[in-house]
């Protein structure tokens, strides 16, 4: 087990957004979140990340065997445990440099003091140097490296997406959130961008929640899909489970729909 | 830099301002002032030749004791210009305290030097080692108290932090004002006049070196980030609270540097110096300069302490015309003159040759 989330509740004032969320994430596994808008998807993300700290429940990371409690954490050493995520609409530093973007994430990789930064002495240079090439690396395979120097807000609305990820793995990260990957999307990438998502997953050892509303993407690569409808887990199992689920079809797909 | 080739339908279109910023005049002058700035061996040269002046100028009174007056607030102008970039141009709070942390610094520094060390230390060679020290501890108290106000700003950002830096600047001052044994009201006269030119310029060159060295680190990366986006920033594995509190810290350190210099060069201070109008010079020369730029904070503090010395003779008009001066700026240059953007002089090495790096890629790719 890698992920364990334990009647994970959430309330925002007296209204119940997320309601005893349970989930046991193996590692490897790529599991999907679908729901109607509203339906608590992206809370659960800011829940297990940090953003939010869970009303009640409990969240587990299994950390080379041993359970470490999320609850209670920053978001930033949620992140340095492992766990990485995107954004629904892209949260880019926009008035940065690519490359700064991709450094910034690898900021709890740094082993100098502040006193080495403000000096620029001691490990500093070595580290800068480090940091550096591991960022250009990271570019490179993600074939962003052409636009290190531009300014993350003048790239293409498909290579900010790229750059997203390209960020979130520079956190190095065992578990990897991506919330609707596929928004402003043209249909018709989609079939690339699910090569996209199994390729990193792959090279990168990964394990994937993934939050979308594109049913053929989530058909088709998810693993394993939960259903949620005003905070509460309606369905879960296997897609084709979920595709004949009347009571998902009902919440969530409607009628008339033709999947 | 290069300039994008417009063609004619749009050359038409173009507003005045633009057409002036293409004459070839005014293009010839920025290329030159390029190549100037490129070659990175002159700003050694040019901080030898400054400390050797800095030195020279009152030793053979090269200019009247005015104009060296004008000159030492002008260093001290950059390193209160320049550590209050770090937190509104940088960081992208918005601080309009930090002339608070200028008074701690002035009077601990003054304090120091007027009713606890024994005035024989003050004498003769001595001071040269003391009177850093008093520098040092004005800088270390301001930095203290800078770690008070940083703790507020994990939990409220923007105009309510802005709101918080204010009260503490109102704070600072009813505090002193209040404190009989420090002079209350009164203030503290008779400080020695101890700030020379090589110290305002030995410390002017080190508050900008420091400060360059921490925004071009991982922590200076982790200040952006915060500008850009905190719950990103949060999200990447930035310690957004470390990052905030050693920004805040270096900020006030270097105010209580520039206060203590301050203290022991007017040889007056008292509560009154330090109110909101002294914060609110900080920011002009902030904005004036350009918000996230080194280059920017020390044009923008010169430039403004400068031009309110030149405009003197205009006597109570010189404070309609500087602030018309502002809001033109603000309308056509709203970041700045050299809003977030940098001299190279100012940029490490290392972040310059990736920029290289991608140059020759795009060459490649034309």
């Amino acid at each position: 087990m890698l992920l364990q989330t334990k009647s994970l509740t959430h309330y925002f004032g007296g209204l119940c957004a997320v309601m005893d969320f349970n989930l046991d994430l193996q590692p490897g596994e790529l599991v999907g979140i679908i729901g109607p808008n509203g339906a608590g998807k992206t809370t659960v993300f800011n829940l297990i990340t940090g953003v939010y700290k869970a009303s009640q429940g409990s969240i587990q990371f299994f950390n080379n065997g041993q359970a470490v409690e999320l609850v209670g954490l920053r978001p930033n050493q949620v992140t340095a445990l492992g766990i990485a995520r995107t954004f629904q609409n892209i949260r880019l530093f926009r008035e940065l440099t690519v490359l700064d973007n991709v450094r910034i994430a690898a900021f709890n990789q740094v082993g100098y003091s502040p006193w080495e930064a403000l000096l620029h002495l001691g490990r500093f240079r070595s580290e800068e140097t480090r940091i550096q090439n591991y960022a250009l690396e990271l570019l490179e395979f993600f074939k962003l490296h052409d636009y290190a120097s531009e300014l993350a807000m003048n790239l293409p609305y498909g290579l900010q997406r790229r750059l997203e990820i390209a960020r979130a793995m520079a956190t190095r990260p065992k578990i990897l959130l991506l919330d609707e990957p596929a928004a402003g999307i043209n249909p018709k990438e989609i079939d690339r961008l699910m090569e996209f998502i199994a390729w990193i997953r792959q090279e990168f050892d990964l394990t994937i929640i993934l939050i979308e509303h594109q049913m053929r993407l989530v058909m088709n690569i998810c693993e394993r899909l939960k259903v949620l409808d005003f905070g509460k887990t309606i369905a879960e199992g296997l897609p084709v489970e979920i595709q004949n689920n009347s009571e998902v079809l009902e919440a969530y797909l409607g009628e008339g729909d033709d999947l | 830099m290069t300039t994008q080739p417009s063609n004619d339908s749009s050359k038409s279109k173009l507003s005045w301002s633009a057409r002036f910023a293409q004459s070839p005049l005014l293009l010839r002058i920025a290329q030159a002032w390029e190549a100037l700035l490129a070659r990175r061996w002159l700003l050694p040269v040019l901080l030898v030749i400054g400390l050797a002046l800095s030195f020279l100028i009152p030793q053979f009174r090269l200019v009247n004791e005015y104009v060296q007056l004008i000159m030492m607030y002008v260093g001290i102008n950059i390193i209160m210009t320049i550590s209050l970039n770090l937190i509104n141009g940088y960081m992208g709070e918005f601080s309009v305290g930090h002339a608070g942390f200028m008074a701690v610094g002035a009077y601990i520094g003054a304090l120091l030097t007027t009713q606890v060390l024994p005035y024989a230390w003050l004498e003769g060679p001595l001071v040269m080692i003391v009177f850093p020290l008093i520098v040092l501890a004005g800088g270390a108290g301001a930095a203290l108290v800078g770690l008070l106000v940083a703790v507020p700003s994990f939990r409220t950002r923007g105009d309510y932090l802005a709101i918080v830096t204010l009260a503490f600047n109102m704070i600072v001052k009813s505090v002193i004002e209040n404190i009989e044994a420090i002079g209350g009201p009164r203030g503290i006269p008779g400080i020695d006049k101890l700030t020379t030119m090589p110290w305002v310029f030995f410390w002017t060159v080190l508050a900008v070196w420091v400060i360059r060295n921490f925004i071009y680190s991982n922590f200076g990366r982790g200040v952006l980030s915060l500008r850009e986006d905190e719950i990103a920033s949060d999200l990447m594995s930035v310690n957004t609270r470390q990052v905030k509190l050693l920004a805040f810290v270096l900020s006030s350190f270097f105010a209580g540097i520039g206060g203590a210099l301050f203290a022991h060069l007017l040889q007056f201070i008292s509560p009154r110096v330090f109110d909101i109008i002294k914060s609110t010079d900080f920011l002009i020369m902030v904005y004036l300069g350009g918000i996230g730029s080194i280059g920017g904070s020390v044009l923008g503090a010169t430039i403004y302490t400068v031009l309110l010395e030149v405009l003197r003779p205009l006597q109570v008009w010189r404070f309609v015309l500087m602030p018309l001066l502002l809001v033109f700026l603000m309308l056509y240059r709203p970041r700045g003159i050299m809003g977030l953007r940098e001299f190279r002089w100012f940029v490490p090495n290392s972040e310059l040759l990736v920029g290289k790096k991608k140059e020759v890629g795009n060459a490649a790719a034309d």
